[in-house]
């Protein structure tokens, strides 16, 4: 691709998709309090992101298939 | 004024909530202004807002005051953007049939620019988000830099290889740019 070639994509990005125009927004304090009081209502439980219940379930099985392994992870804990 | 802008940085890092609602008034039309030059909607952009300051408010005890909130917080929302784009994608954003901007070429027809458009949603929101920001909203490549999370040369180098594939595209489509 040559320097011409990529003027114009360029420029026919720019015809396709126009810059953006933030124009002024309302204070979205109030929505961001909602959320900080959804988030602090909720069960403490479900704060507990996904990945740590996967590898919780995969600690659980390893120990169930592997009981010999329940000693090295006391040990590590 | 220095020494106070320091301080709420400090209270914000102590998970000072008052810190914190300064410090959302003062960046959140910014950060608004950025996410809606990535998402390109009004609403998702608030809602993606709303999703970077919640993510900052989780993090707070990571933030280095030394080095600044404004950049923390472009990362932040980029990546908040990035996840979005990455699950939508952005489907709905751009009409196939995109209205000719007041500066528009007259050689470069309406199923031309829609065409285009619909060639740029399908490109890996990674190389979408580099191009977005360095072409079409023409932002210092050393802002798209941080807000990426990687060198300047890298941000040149998706720019290249989203221009590539959109060349790409447009030629299966029996246009040659």
């Amino acid at each position: 691709m040559n320097a011409h070639d990529e003027d114009r994509l360029k420029q026919l990005l720019k015809q396709a998709v126009p810059p953006a125009e933030p124009e002024p927004e309302r204070d979205l304090w109030p929505a961001m309090l909602r959320r900080l009081d959804a988030k602090s209502a909720a069960p403490a439980l479900l704060l507990v992101p996904w990945f740590d219940w996967a590898l919780l379930a995969g600690l659980v099985g390893l120990a169930a298939l592997f009981p010999a392994s329940i000693p090295v992870f006391l040990y590590y804990l | 004024m220095r020494n106070e802008a320091s301080s709420v940085l400090s209270e914000f890092q102590q998970g000072d909530l008052n810190a914190f609602e300064t410090l959302f008034r003062m960046h959140q039309r910014a950060v608004y202004g950025w996410i809606l030059r990535i998402v390109r909607n009004p609403a998702t952009a608030e809602d993606l807002t709303i999703e970077t300051f919640w993510r900052i408010h989780r993090a707070h005890a990571r933030f280095q005051p030394s080095h600044g909130f404004e950049g923390w917080a472009r990362r932040i929302a980029t990546h908040a953007a990035l996840d979005w784009l990455r699950t939508a994608r952005g489907e709905s954003e751009l009409p196939a049939d995109i209205a000719a901007p007041p500066s528009a070429d007259p050689a470069i027809g309406a199923e031309i620019r829609g065409k285009t458009a619909m060639a740029f949603q399908r490109l890996p929101p990674k190389l979408r988000i580099a191009a977005i920001l360095s072409v079409v909203e023409e932002q210092p490549g050393k802002d798209v830099a941080e807000a990426l999370g990687i060198s300047v040369a890298a941000v040149k180098l998706r720019f290249f290889r989203a221009l590539r594939l959109l060349r790409k595209d447009l030629q299966q489509q029996g246009i040659t740019p």
